[in-house]
């Protein structure tokens, strides 16, 4: 069983898609080889910055031979029929077989597929692979027409047993598969050839390249927490950061500096953010203070001047950048200082937000008088809600921000406490972006929440009042992310809106009805990610009190649950069926049965039952929605099923007493009419 | 295709920015590039330089390495700010079809202009490159030398709106940035311009200061933004209009496609949204409508190059 070794070298493919190479190459490859019949005991991928590998153990030298039997027309078919089978098959007459079929006697084929060397299915499925990677974007090069995710340079692939290696024959391109690869860029520049696996990633490291990328996070990890521990600091975790850098180093060597003193001073965020965006240095923290006081930066090579140079060139970019970010902070609090936030943010009625919705200082004031409105109903002080509103933006007009816009927000919160701004205030400068993905914190402080809602909602209704609503893929103004954060803010807090009324203060040119609708389907896609049915959410959307979103998801997950109960599956199917008997009879009938069924005229037990069973359901339902308890609504409801399938087991609907049927009918009417004052029961599938 | 390898040792460091530029030229040269000179209009990068945006379309080979002098109005900072300029130099080479070895070749020049690459941490950092005024899109790198930018690396793949075929490598030099690095300089009207020993000492300041100074204020509050309008419109109405004529001229009774006058027109529009843009009158969303008109430009003559012989346009076709 020989071993397959595959190395795809390029130019340097960017560390964000290594991942996914990784797990496509060899999904791709040993599924092509698994489908054309040759079985595999190992797999096992691995990338550095400018190669694939794919290594696999114990592949079976060849596919299976297979035979397989084709019954062919009936002998007396017209000789077209047997010419045609001919040619598919391949055969001539005298290699067919006359045998007897359940209709008289047939021609059948008996035809061989032999099995094929590995070499050659290997050399199909890797071309295939190489040929239709999905790379998230990938690039022609020189005058070729093959795209790869950066210029492929060469394909190293061999199969490995006892007697040695061979060369898998293939031409990608003009790309000759071959036994050779190269080691590090610049440690050790050159080609060398590979026997199989082991030789390959023992030759790799005397060439200075870790293959695999655990390894060298392993090894930056560990380097750059001793060298903190040293120093008795320790490195801030960075998952994110550590993949990336395992991506982008072939033989990691990491280096620790100083931030000079001059830039302790600074935000501990200003520090990272400035450290990890430009320059992917991990922070290095002093776990007495909390303070950032230093850098690891992970050079790709060993140095004669073990890293000096490299680290002396990194802290002078360092230096360069928190000169910058020094700079801005300290003219920033000079502004704060002598015009508050409110003064920084002056320069904002210049700033166009939109041609059609005015500048961010109109926008501000729009807020501000939203949030006074929604204060009360969050639970927030409305002055203090103003307050916070009309400077939130102000950091906008920040250098830091100018040259951070990440930072927005967070420099605000920062520069309201320098000026001695409430507590509540510098929360919402930092929190009322929030929550911006569908995995951000949602905030709770009261002040917070009054802000972020009004920002989103008068984005929102803003652009729906001059009809710049998101279609397709395109959402240019993130409405999408807007309303999701709406509806986050609002269930997370389980805060009671009625959206409608709320679209309109804030923008009476706003059409309400299909902001809501909106919101609904944001709401569809947010529910559904929390697994509940887009038909359950459908159930309940019908019902009124649909722009109370709190009220609805409280309904939808209280249906969900129900519906996932055996009761609830059964009361759902005796629903219809007593549904459509109404229906059906109202249509022919031409009336409305919907009420005066009397319990005097049943005439089974089972009947008489329902009527009881319906009486106590309503009791219990109509407090328990006036309550807002749906899960004792949808309870009530549940004891509805067992009486229900009786009532149709035993009782058949049309009698020849017409009163009889009459009062049936309008007992079914019962049915639907309680039923549907809990949810639209209409509306869920199956 | 391959072009000779680079030697692997390293040269004396250069001690003026001028000798940096002389070294580049040098190396690009003696790699067979055509060393062509600036662009005589306004432009914001090296790219806009026909050499690099007309010459990348079309089936023709190319290979030219230009120093470009390029101007961001926004970034005018009264000369002022120890990095950025208002009007700074890019150094461009632009290869069709990419050689198989450009990254050598790439890698060969820092040699060449005094980086060590045995002492210092050289990386290609993932950089999506896009043109949304040029139509144009590439894939490639940011290029670090210990932990600072140093290069954009580029294969392009579409420019106006046309599949490069074959494929360009553009490598884009910040020429003050990185001399700066290289002469240990900390602030760019610090650097050395030409020789520090020379007679008449010139230091980067002593040439731009002022110029700076004049263009920050130009550029933020003294530009016409009426005339710079009526002028955006002007070159607009201008490059359509010579797109508009038949090929065949009737004074030389040869087809002459006037693709690069065209151009230039485009080149006027981009620089006076630029100039615009500086001085504050375009919002955010006549931003991406202005774009859209330069863009469409671009594209016209992209369009109008390729019926022309150096865009591969042939009598017989």
């Amino acid at each position: 069983m020989p071993d397959l070794l595959i190395e795809l070298f390029s130019e340097e493919i960017p560390a964000r898609m290594q991942g996914m190479a990784r797990d496509t190459l060899r999904k791709m490859v040993t599924d092509g080889l698994v489908e054309a019949g040759l079985t595999y005991a190992h797999a096992q991928a691995f990338s550095t910055p400018r190669r694939l590998v794919l290594a696999l153990e114990g592949l079976s030298a060849e596919s299976p031979t297979l035979t397989e039997e084709r019954k062919g027309p009936a002998t007396t078919a017209p000789e077209k029929a047997l010419e045609g089978f001919l040619r598919s098959t391949g055969l001539s007459r005298d290699q067919l077989e006359v045998r007897d079929d359940k209709k008289g006697q047939a021609y059948f084929a008996t035809i061989t597929r032999p099995g094929r060397k590995a070499p050659e299915i290997i050399a199909e499925v890797l071309e295939k692979t190489i040929r239709t990677f999905p790379w998230p974007k990938s690039m022609r090069w020189g005058s070729g027409s093959l795209k790869w995710v950066r210029p492929l340079h060469s394909i190293l692939c061999i199969l490995t047993d006892e007697a040695g290696h061979t060369v898998v024959p293939l031409d990608v391109d003009g790309i000759v598969a071959g036994d050779t690869t190269e080691g590090h860029r610049f440690m050790a520049p050159g080609r060398f050839a590979v026997t199989g696996f082991d030789d390959y990633a023992a030759r790799l490291k005397a060439a200075k390249v870790v293959l695999d990328s655990a390894e060298r996070e392993e090894i930056i990890w560990n380097g750059a927490t001793t060298l903190a521990f040293a120093r008795g600091l320790e490195i801030v975790e960075d998952r994110g950061l550590l993949t990336e850098l395992g991506g982008l180093v072939e033989w990691p060597v990491p280096l620790m500096g100083e931030i000079a003193g001059e830039f302790l001073g600074l935000p501990p965020e200003v520090l990272r953010t400035s450290m990890k965006e430009h320059q992917k240095f991990f922070s290095v923290k002093n776990p007495k203070t909390g303070r950032i006081e230093g850098f690891v930066t992970v050079a790709n090579r060993e140095t004669a001047d073990n890293g000096e140079t490299i680290l002396k060139g990194n802290l002078k970019v360092l230096s360069a950048r928190l000169s910058d970010a020094k700079f801005f902070w300290e003219h920033d609090l000079r502004v704060v200082k002598s015009e508050g936030l409110l003064g920084m943010g002056a320069g904002l009625s210049h700033v166009t937000f939109h041609n059609k919705l005015g500048s961010q200082a109109a926008r501000i004031e729009r807020i501000a008088a939203l949030a006074q409105v929604l204060a009360p109903l969050v639970g927030a002080a409305p002055d203090l809600a103003v307050q916070a509103a009309r400077v939130v933006k102000s950091d906008l007009r920040s250098a830091m921000v100018g040259e951070f816009p990440e930072l927005q927000g967070l420099m605000g919160s920062y520069y309201a406490r320098a000026e001695g701004l409430p507590e509540a205030v510098a929360d919402a400068c930092k929190g009322h972006y929030s929550p911006l993905g569908p995995s951000d914190d949602v905030p709770d402080q009261p002040v917070t929440v009054a802000v972020a809602l009004a920002d989103k909602i008068d984005t929102l209704t803003g652009f729906w009042a001059i009809d710049e609503k998101p279609t397709g893929s395109k959402d240019p103004f993130a409405l999408r992310r807007a309303a999701l954060g709406v509806i986050r803010l609002v269930l997370t807090n389980g805060l009671r809106l009625k959206l409608g009324e709320v679209f309109a203060k804030a923008n009476p040119a706003t059409d309400a009805a299909d902001l809501l609708s909106f919101f609904h389907d944001r709401l569809k896609v947010y529910l559904k990610d929390q697994n509940i049915r887009h038909d359950v959410i459908d159930a309940v959307l019908a019902m009124p009190g649909a722009d109370d979103l709190a009220l609805v998801a409280r309904r939808a997950e209280a249906l969900s649950a129900f519906l996932a109960t055996e009761d609830g599956g059964n009361l759902i199917q005796g629903f219809k069926r007593a549904n459509n008997i109404l229906t059906q009879a109202e249509a022919r009938d031409g009336v409305e049965y919907s009420y005066g069924a009397d319990p005097k005229f049943a005439e089974a037990a089972e009947e008489a039952a329902l009527f009881a069973a319906l009486d106590a359901a309503d009791a219990a339902i109509a407090p328990a929605m006036a309550a807002e308890d749906f899960p004792a609504a949808m309870g009530a409801m549940a004891a509805l099923r067992a009486p229900i399938d009786a009532f149709f087991t035993a009782v058949q609907i049309n009698s020849d007493n017409q009163l009889v049927r009459r009062n049936r009918l309008n007992l079914l009417s019962r049915i639907r009419q309680i039923c549907l004052g809990v949810a639209d029961l209409n509306r869920i599938d199956g | 295709m391959s072009i000779t390898a680079p030697s692997t040792a390293a040269s004396a460091a250069p001690r003026s920015f001028q000798e940096i530029i002389l070294r580049l030229m040098t190396y690009w040269s003696s790699k067979g590039c055509a060393v062509l000179q600036p662009y005589d209009m306004e432009v914001g990068a090296g790219t806009f330089h026909p050499a690099t945006t007309l010459r990348s379309l079309g089936p023709t080979p190319w290979a030219a390495a230009y120093v470009q002098p390029s101007r961001r109005p926004t970034d005018g900072r009264y000369g002022e700010n120890p990095n950025r300029l208002q009007h700074y130099y890019q150094y461009q080479v632009l290869i069709k079809p990419s050689p198989s070895n450009l990254q050598e070749l790439y890698l060969g020049s820092l040699d060449a202009i005094g980086i060590d690459t045995s002492l210092h941490d050289i990386r290609f950092v993932e950089d999506d490159w896009e043109s949304p005024t040029l139509g144009a899109w590439g894939l490639g790198w940011e290029v670090w030398c210990d932990g600072m930018e140093v290069s954009q690396f580029t294969y392009f793949q579409q420019v106006g709106g046309h599949d490069c075929h074959p494929v360009s490598g553009e490598l884009t030099y910040g020429l003050e940035r990185l001399a700066m690095y290289i002469l240990g300089v900390d602030h760019v009207m610090n650097m050395p311009y030409n020789d520090p020993d020379a007679p008449i000492h010139l230091s980067y300041g002593d040439v731009f200061r002022q110029s700076e100074e004049q263009y920050s204020r130009y550029n933020f509050d003294g530009a016409d933004t009426a005339m710079l309008l009526r002028h955006f419109e002007d070159a607009e109405a201008e490059c359509d209009r010579l797109l508009g004529f038949a090929p065949d001229d009737p004074n030389s009774g040869k087809r002459i496609v006037m693709a690069q006058p065209a151009y230039d027109q485009c080149i006027k529009a981009s620089h006076i949204f630029n100039l615009l843009d500086a001085r504050g009158v375009i919002s955010v969303t006549e931003r991406q409508a202005y774009i859209g008109r330069v863009r469409a430009l671009a594209k016209k003559c992209a369009d109008a190059f390729v019926l022309t012989e150096a865009g591969g346009w042939t009598p017989a076709a």
